[in-house]
């Protein structure tokens, strides 16, 4: 299939695949922290979750990516010198761009996650102090399934845009399916075939979560009413 | 010193060069998008959907697949055809910087599409039936009470999509145009700072973002005074 660089191509999809998935972990994570950061009543947590979200959200991905992995090695061959390690560092591709995407796409995601949070009217909350919960239990039973039902239509909007940015990735250098398709389209001189068939993956990829966060969504809308006009 | 500053400070002009270039391919994006998009919401309305299926084939695949990918396919992907090759059109389609704009106008059409879409739906009946009372034709009653309405109350989140046509510009870059990010490219190569040169280059996309926001927060202030909360 496609002159034989189908399998490698297909190979290249699984990495992107991959890619996204554990960027968007670690997003996850990072957003959680964030929104939590800005939600917090200590002033300057707060400012720091602001600047995150705004400095981070006001630069093009590609930029970002050039310059945590360009920079962020050249820094770090900068810095660790001077604290007596000699030896060139050379940092992983899939590695650098899984923090790179989950460092971007959490500071969109603090934005979703904290969106979601105020969402669940404060009733919810003291309704679960009052029946003796612990701060702890309040925060994992009440406000987070609660959260997640308000954060899906984000969360969705959000994971495709990571996904589809996961493309910039080969900019530096991973292998991932759009990189495959650059050399298969240099060595066949079809570069259309390659790019296009590369489209329909995404699209692919795209469809199906589009389906599963669909489901998901109605799935954790259980119980509520919608109003119809 | 870990940082050098000097080299950023002479590569300045070539900086400020990029944000005009940056500007430009934005504002002929912006242009040509909106221009495809208005027709394309008008089709995404329809009930029929010989009208509206057509459009929505068209935004979902926009949508569904990474601008890099679409702008390959029209830079390098199209070169593929002896018939493009041939064709008129050719010294157009060879130039780096008709592509990038051409790319990013289809790109941007198919979002700008799909909001001014939903305004369009969101459009109160009130204003349809008075606007039909007062004895409006269809086309009138599109030109006079339906855009202009809808195309104001689709500002906020078309905002957004301008800043996130602004942040897709830097993919230029990518097919050798010299933008923002084409600048600390080069700048980086030639001098081997890359982290001072994405620096700049991230700090002038923040200045152009927050100018942005500025912007279309006055905009709002002029077109949508009418829906911003009272003040009491």
């Amino acid at each position: 299939m496609l002159n034989g660089y189908g399998s490698s191509i297909l190979d290249g999809a699984w990495l992107t695949l991959f890619l996204a998935l554990t960027s968007m972990a670690v997003a996850i994570v990072l957003g959680l922290i964030g929104a939590a950061c800005r939600l917090s009543p200590v002033r300057w947590l707060s400012v720091l979750g602001e600047a995150y979200s705004t400095v981070i959200r006001g630069i093009p991905d590609l930029v970002l990516i050039l310059l945590i992995f360009y920079g962020g090695q050249d820094l770090v061959n900068r810095v660790m010198p001077m604290l007596g390690y000699d030896e060139y560092i050379d940092i992983n591709p899939f590695v650098a761009g899984v923090f790179t995407m989950g460092f971007i796409f959490g500071a969109y995601l603090s934005e979703t996650f904290r969106g979601a949070f105020m969402a669940i009217p404060k009733g919810q909350a003291e309704a679960g102090a009052a029946y003796g919960m612990s701060g702890l239990q309040v925060f994992l039973r009440i406000l987070v399934p609660q959260m997640i039902r308000f954060a899906i239509p984000g969360f969705t909007n959000n994971w495709l845009v990571l996904t589809k940015a996961t493309a910039l990735i080969s900019v530096v250098g991973l292998q991932d399916m759009m990189f495959k398709a650059k050399s298969a389209a240099d060595a066949t001189r079809e570069p259309f075939t390659f790019y296009l068939a590369v489209a329909g993956l995404y699209l692919l990829i795209t469809s199906v979560s589009l389906l599963a966060l669909r489901y998901l969504e109605k799935r954790y809308s259980v119980g509520t009413k919608a109003a119809e006009l | 010193m870990i940082f050098d500053y000097t080299v950023i400070w002479d590569s300045l002009p070539l900086y400020l060069g990029g944000v005009l270039v940056t500007i430009k391919l934005l504002a002929i994006a912006l242009f040509f998008g909106l221009l495809v998009a208005v027709p394309l919401a008008l089709m995404r309305t329809s009930r029929s959907p010989w009208i509206n299926g057509p459009a929505w084939l068209y935004t979902y695949v926009i949508r569904g697949t990474p601008m890099l990918v679409q702008l390959f396919l029209v830079y390098y992907g199209l070169a593929q055809f002896e018939a493009v090759r041939e064709s008129v059109l050719w010294p157009y389609l060879s130039n780096a910087t008709f592509c990038a704009c051409l790319a990013f106008a289809i790109n941007t059409s198919a979002y700008s599409a799909e909001i001014l879409a939903g305004s369009l739906k969101a459009t109160p009946h009130g204003e349809i039936e008075a606007a039909k009372a007062m004895g409006m034709s269809r086309a009138k009653l599109y030109r006079r009470i339906l855009l202009p309405s809808a195309l104001r109350r689709a500002l906020p989140q078309y905002s957004n999509e301008v800043i996130m046509m602004l942040h897709t510009t830097s993919l230029a870059s990518i097919v050798t145009l010299i933008d923002i990010t084409g600048a600390a490219r080069t700048v980086s190569s030639q001098y081997y700072l890359p982290f001072e040169a994405f620096i700049t280059a991230g700090l002038f996309y923040l200045c152009l973002t927050f100018v942005l926001v500025r912007l279309f927060k006055l905009a709002e202030r002029r077109w949508l005074a009418y829906l911003a909360p009272r003040r009491s």
